[in-house]
């Protein structure tokens, strides 16, 4: 088994997908060879030497691929994917933007989302916003993954994998160019990443009052996410949103605030280790899943909350 | 500029799904069933493009059953102008669907197709992608914002970190986020309407691409139910559980 393994990185550092993605190469063994595609990338390049279980890094440092552009990256990765029999990557929107194109360009399927590995050939998927729990087998040759990050452990740190820069041309398809980004800024863990969370949903009633969830999000070193009502009022950013078509979490603490509870929203967060719900209606569905509920007006136990903390 | 959208017939996003107690799928017989979502978005995108006069032409397309006219109908009652029913009994993968869809638009030349992010159904995220790499299209995924101008569309995309935005060089491919539009209901003076708009049908296999999938589905379990917890009667007792019992904080 030979995996190649794209990296997810800023061109500076490396995400934490990234080593949870090599845990789920090493359920499956063999050879992993991990991919930073990027430019001026080899801080980068560096730190992904140093996970565990990586056996080469290769590098492919060009200003076509500065901004991960799905048209450019996945041509590189589908030349150099040829000689793997898998090719995996995390399930954020940077996986799920290029890694269905290399696919395509490969003529295999792709499997989305892959929660377990059950063997080389076989792995575990949710369905319908996790309702159903299927188990797939590919006969393709290169069998092309996402993996989901959440259901991984991070693979430790310690090696020293030999980098090599790679010397094909550089693919620029000509076709789509970088215009801008605005990203959210923030001092407080990723919410994929944190060890608690803390969301808000509709019945925050507006953007202002998220600021009750700061207090409490700083002593247990919390990220903030929120359903999506609360994103599509405007209250807060789209990256926040937690659920089947936003942020999958799985958190050692979830606390949901003013959340009802809807599949979607649940989808994004069952897995956590334990639930919080607090919310006035003794009836929300949320209350179904939470280890600890409790029935009440938020804007009373916010801020009781985080005086107690 | 032609738009092309394809929709998908899914599960209504209110029904909670069965899984089938011999683990084969799950129950779909006799729960109701919609326009994926995702793809309502994609028409009324392409619809308020046609209104704003940048778009022509609104084509939308299913593949499956006879049942997807349904969702067709759907879609021309929200303003689409005419449909094509791919007709096959087969359960698809992404990349078949792509495959064929990659035929059509040789067929149709589109200036774009809008579909969506996600079918709600396989939650795969992938045949926009998948057809825009057969087609050599660029491709805007997840869209929040997009502005067409001068042989090129700009796609504002919500990406994990916040926006991005990317420039594509028309013919394109946009996959739609939640955040796009809010999609108009059909009128009944439109529902009417829709029932004469022209409704193609073609046999998928009438377009010579390979419809078997190498990807075999072995079983459908239902995921590990969470138990509910307690409630618990103050902040105080919260906390002591959290620290005590939990030990999570
Ligand atoms: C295709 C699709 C994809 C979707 N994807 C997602 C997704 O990824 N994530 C997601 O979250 N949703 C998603 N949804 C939306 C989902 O169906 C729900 O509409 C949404 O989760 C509801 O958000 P909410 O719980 O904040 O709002 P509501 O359902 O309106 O609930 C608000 C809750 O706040 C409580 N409340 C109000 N005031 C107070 C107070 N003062 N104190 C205490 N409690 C109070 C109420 O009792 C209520 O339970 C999706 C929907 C579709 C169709
Ligand atoms: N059978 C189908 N017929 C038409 N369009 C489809 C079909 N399956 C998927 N699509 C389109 O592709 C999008 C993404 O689906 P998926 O990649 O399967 O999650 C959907 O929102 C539809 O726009």
């Amino acid at each position: 088994m030979a995996i190649l393994l794209i990296a997810e990185h800023n061109n500076q550092s490396l995400k934490t997908e990234t080593h949870k993605v090599v845990q789920a190469a090493a359920d499956i063994g063999g050879d992993i060879t991990v991919l930073v595609a990027g430019f001026n990338c080899a801080a980068a390049a560096s730190e992904a030497a140093m996970i565990s279980g990586v056996n080469k890094v290769l590098v492919a440092d060009n200003a076509a691929y500065e901004h991960q552009l799905a048209e450019n990256i996945a041509a590189l990765v589908a030349e150099l994917g040829k000689d793997f029999s898998h090719i995996l990557t995390a399930a954020t929107t940077t996986g799920k933007n290029f890694l269905p194109r290399v696919a395509a360009l490969l003529d295999v399927a792709q499997i989305s989302d892959v929660i377990a590995i059950e063997s080389a050939d076989t792995f575990v998927r949710p369905i319908y916003a996790g309702n159903a729990i299927a188990t797939v087998q590919s006969a393709d040759a290169i069998k092309v993954l996402t993996v989901r990050p959440a259901a991984f452990r991070a693979a430790e740190t310690g090696n020293s994998a030999p980098v090599e820069a790679i010397n094909t041309t550089a693919h620029d398809a000509g076709v789509s160019g970088y215009v801008s980004e605005e990203l959210t800024k923030s001092e407080r863990p990723e919410l994929t990443a944190a060890r608690v969370v803390i969301s808000g949903g509709r019945g925050m009633q507006n953007g202002e009052n998220f600021a009750l969830l700061n207090g409490i999000a700083d002593k247990l070193g919390a990220a903030i996410g929120a359903s999506r009502a609360a994103v599509d009022a405007g209250f807060v950013p789209n990256d926040m949103q937690v659920g089947q078509t936003g942020k999958i979490v799985a958190p050692e603490l979830y606390i949901a605030v003013g959340i009802s509870g809807a599949i979607q929203h649940l989808a994004g967060m069952k897995d956590s280790k334990i639930i919080v719900a607090i919310n006035k209606d003794a009836e929300a569905p949320i209350f179904q899943v939470a280890d600890y509920g409790l029935v009440a007006d938020l804007f009373t136990v916010l801020p009781e909350l985080e005086q107690q903390l | 500029m032609k738009i092309l959208v394809p929709v998908k017939r899914v599960i209504d996003y209110n029904v909670k799904v069965r899984v089938k107690a011999d683990q084969t799928g799950v129950d779909l017989a006799n729960v109701k069933m919609a326009l994926n979502p995702f793809c309502e978005i994609a028409v009324e995108e392409a619809v308020r493009l046609k209104e704003a006069g940048t778009a022509s032409e609104v084509v939308v397309v299913s593949i499956g059953t006879t049942a997807v006219q349904e969702q067709l109908r759907t879609a021309l009652a929200l303003g689409a102008d005419r449909a094509l029913h791919i007709e096959t009994d087969l359960n698809l993968d992404s990349l078949q669907v792509a495959k064929l869809l990659a035929k059509v638009v040789a067929d149709e030349q589109p200036g774009m197709v809008i579909l969506g992010k996600q079918a709600i159904d396989s939650d795969n995220n992938q045949t926009g992608q998948m057809l825009a790499a057969l087609t050599g299209m660029g491709q805007g995924t997840f869209a929040s914002k997009v502005v067409v101008n001068d042989g090129k569309v700009q796609v504002t995309r919500e990406i994990d970190g916040g926006l991005q935005t990317v420039e594509l060089t028309l013919p394109a491919v946009v996959s739609t986020d939640l955040r796009l539009n809010e999609p108009r209901y059909a009128s009944l003076p439109n529902i009417m309407k829709a029932k004469k708009k022209p409704l193609d049908v073609k046999a998928a296999d009438s377009y010579g691409v390979s419809l078997e999938s190498k990807v075999t589905l072995l079983k459908v379990a239902a995921p590990v139910v969470r138990q509910g917890g307690v409630k618990v009667e103050s902040v105080a007792e919260l906390v002591d559980k959290l620290k005590h019992e939990a030990k999570v904080i």
